[in-house]
């Protein structure tokens, strides 16, 4: 089984440490994984701002990034989302192209659950942790149940932090409220996406949490973005992070 | 400019009262959840709910037939109104029929929606809403912000400042039962004098012609009781097929929107009675057209729970005017940009689109989806703002392909580093509350490229 790795945009140039936690995890995982060198975006901050019309150029290309995968994965539930719901292609093949890669695009902790079926990751991460569930990874991929639905709980990221030694949960006031990032939300309703960061700051504070973790870096760079405003003790660390500990320490 | 943004952000000048508006109705949304998990099958009720509207919505017209056949031989009279000046106008010419010069007028949003009470009161007509919430904002002279608690946004310390203003109540009183207990003698008294009830119409049963109101303070029950006129006013959608259908959707209502199980009044009315005279104005108001787009359809299928309000992270943290029309919430940014995508454009960006809307309706509307394609519509009508139209073409074409790409992340890498103050200053967005990301020495590309695919 070939993957390809997805390294959304802005991982890439801004936090290249969840990038390489997770290719580094992955080939621990014994996991045949390639990075295509000629990737760029998955085109959702265009198509959540109303612009997917302007996505083609980043379709196009994803398209042809990762055509040849028998699965992809990606370190990002938004993005990952996004490409499920809203990839297209133009021409018969491109659209062919584009269903395969939605019909096997994988976030990363749902791959490591469902594909690769981990039960014992052997990372060591003795801290008190967070857990912020991103909205799109959560009601959208449905990585774990939801508050709204009476449904039994369920969670792919928890099942797999529950295989990291000395880590300590922090129980959340409200357990699947969003960040308010939100794409271009940040910056069109700065004022109310902000107000929610703090909200959901100070939620993982009040209950003593170290790191705020969460399978997408978009809400953490917002958490951190106030956290480091408000000069909070509190810091954020991609799951990926922390599932790939014990490798890190080798 | 008035939009969502510009509104929430004069809402949250005061920090305190954005928190005391969250919490108040997150209380509520926990609510709900404990009555959901108190009902087996909950899901399941909510799939049947949404098939019967879907049901409802197919055959809309042979229902809205059915229902007027069997309304007229329960002897209610059935009025049409294609918008909302024809039902102003028909509710005006029933007045002036019966000499009405007083009326009273339990909770109905669609009157809102139709701006009836200052049609009314320009022609010389006293209305007076009867539920206490819709009451108190009546006398502030505002909107109401929210479907079901259309006071919300308001402490029960400027209740009593109303109150002192406009109905004779010492200063500063803020206990809510003396509160009540005023508001309810000044009622009262309107009750008595007026000669006219209008209502809304939670429910109309095609099968039977009969039709249900659903209040918490029995005022729509007061109010009819005591009028010789009962005018009760729906928006086309409000029908569903059988009586049997009830169980399902009166269910679902109060424990979605308030967390009851169930309202505390859930009036039936089948026909006048003796000597009252009973009319019910069936209104589209550019429902029809709504119908017709299929994307947006489902929407119609609301019942005006205000639980996508309750849940939705925005309205907690913007309130109900910052919406600026009187449906408000995750259903009203699409109920509102469908009939009027001018004046209300900006409210499908009003989301983070997170979701948690679309969980909790009762008669599962895919909000969030809606909210997206309507964003898409929007911006595809040249209705966007043309600065973030410039930006998202350039991002576009910056990430349209890898060379571009990595030029992109050059500029952007030296403006971090010999431009730092375009980036941090008051002006961009991102940084009025929040810190810029630090940026890495190296991408993970070039991480990479440099220790896995030697460069290659
Ligand atoms: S959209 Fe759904 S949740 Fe919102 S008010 Fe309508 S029925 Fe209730």
């Amino acid at each position: 089984m070939k993957v390809g790795l997805f390294i959304p945009c802005y991982i890439d140039v801004l936090y290249p440490q969840v990038g390489i936690a997770t290719y580094t995890l992955l080939k621990r995982l014994k996991v045949d994984i390639v990075y295509p060198m000629g990737q760029t975006c998955c085109g959702q901050p265009m198509a959540n701002s109303g612009y997917e019309y302007l996505a083609c150029g980043t379709n196009k290309n994803f398209i042809q990034q990762f055509k040849e995968f028998d699965k992809i994965v990606a370190p990002s539930g938004s993005c990952v989302l996004h490409i499920k719901e809203h990839l297209k292609g133009e021409s018969d093949l491109e659209k062919n192209q584009a269903l395969h890669i939605q019909n096997n695009i994988y976030e990363l902790t749902e791959f490591l659950t469902d594909v690769v079926k981990v039960e014992n990751l052997k990372a060591s991460f003795p801290h008190k942790v967070g857990f912020h569930q991103s909205c799109h990874g959560q009601r959208g991929l449905h990585l774990s149940g939801m508050s709204e639905l009476t449904a039994p709980y369920f969670s792919k990221p928890e099942q797999l932090l529950q295989q990291v030694e000395g880590i300590e949960w922090v129980k959340l006031d409200k357990k699947d409220e969003c960040c308010g990032f939100g794409g271009t939300f940040c910056v069109t309703e700065e004022t109310v996406s902000s107000k929610m960061g703090k909200d959901r700051l100070a939620d993982h504070e009040k209950n003593g949490a170290e790191y705020i973790t969460a399978c997408d870096m978009s809400c953490l760079m917002h958490l951190e973005g106030i956290a480091n405003r408000e000069k909070s003790h509190v810091k954020v660390i991609h799951i990926a992070e922390i599932l790939n500990t014990q490798n890190a320490e080798q | 400019m008035r939009n969502h943004a510009s509104l929430a952000e004069q809402f949250n000048l005061d920090e305190n009262r954005v928190d005391w508006h969250n919490k108040t109705l997150w209380f509520v949304r926990e609510k709900r959840d404990k009555q959901s998990h108190q009902v087996p099958d909950w899901e399941k009720l909510r799939e049947i709910a949404s098939k019967i509207k879907l049901n409802v919505l197919s055959n809309l017209d042979t229902y809205l037939m059915e229902f007027e056949k069997n309304a007229l031989a329960n002897g209610i009279q059935i009025h049409w109104a294609k918008d909302a000046e024809e039902h102003n106008e028909i509710v005006l010419s029933i007045l002036k029929d019966h000499q009405v010069k007083y009326m009273v007028k339990s909770k109905s949003m669609l009157t809102e929606e139709c701006h009836l009470n200052e049609y009314l009161e320009k022609n010389g007509i006293e209305v007076t809403d009867t539920d206490l919430g819709e009451r108190i904002v009546q006398l502030a002279k505002e909107p109401p912000s929210h479907v079901v608690l259309p006071c919300i946004h308001k402490k029960k310390e400027e209740i009593g400042e109303i109150f002192h203003k406009h109905l004779n109540a010492p200063e500063g009183l803020s206990d809510p039962q003396q509160l009540t207990e005023i508001a309810r003698q000044d009622l009262r008294k309107k009750f008595l004098q007026s000669q006219a009830a209008l209502t809304g119409i939670n429910f109309a049963v095609a099968e039977t012609g009969e039709f249900v109101v659903c209040t918490n303070e029995g005022n729509a029950d007061m109010g009819t009781h005591l009028a010789n006129v009962h005018i009760a006013c729906m928006g086309l959608e409000k029908i569903i097929p059988k009586r049997e259908h009830l169980g399902i959707f009166l269910r679902l209502l109060a424990r979605s929107g308030t967390g009851q199980s169930i309202t505390t009044y859930s009036s039936h009315f089948r026909k006048p009675r003796a000597g009252q005279d009973m009319h019910i104005i069936i209104v589209d108001n550019g429902r029809s057209e709504h119908l017709g787009k299929e994307k947006f359809r489902n929407s119609l299928k609301c019942i005006r729970c205000g639980a996508c309000f309750n849940t939705c992270p925005v309205y907690r943290r913007s309130g109900g005017h910052s919406y600026h029309t009187a449906v408000a919430g995750p259903i009203g940014s699409i109920l509102n940009p469908i009939r009027n995508r001018e004046d209300y454009k900006d409210l499908p960006f009003a989301s983070t689109l997170c979701g948690s809307c679309t969980n909790v309706c009762p008669v599962k509307i895919d909000l969030h989806n809606q909210l997206y394609e309507l964003r898409q519509e929007i911006i595809a009508s040249g209705s966007g703002e043309s600065i973030k139209g410039f930006s998202m073409k350039m991002m576009a074409r910056s990430l349209s392909n890898i060379k571009k790409y990595e030029k992109f992340k050059r500029t952007v890498k030296w403006g971090y580093r010999y431009t730092p103050f375009l980036l941090k200053n008051k002006i961009n967005p991102w940084y009025k509350h929040r810190e810029m990301p630090e940026m890495p020495k190296e991408s993970f590309k070039e991480w990479y490229q440099k220790n896995i695919s030697d460069g290659k």
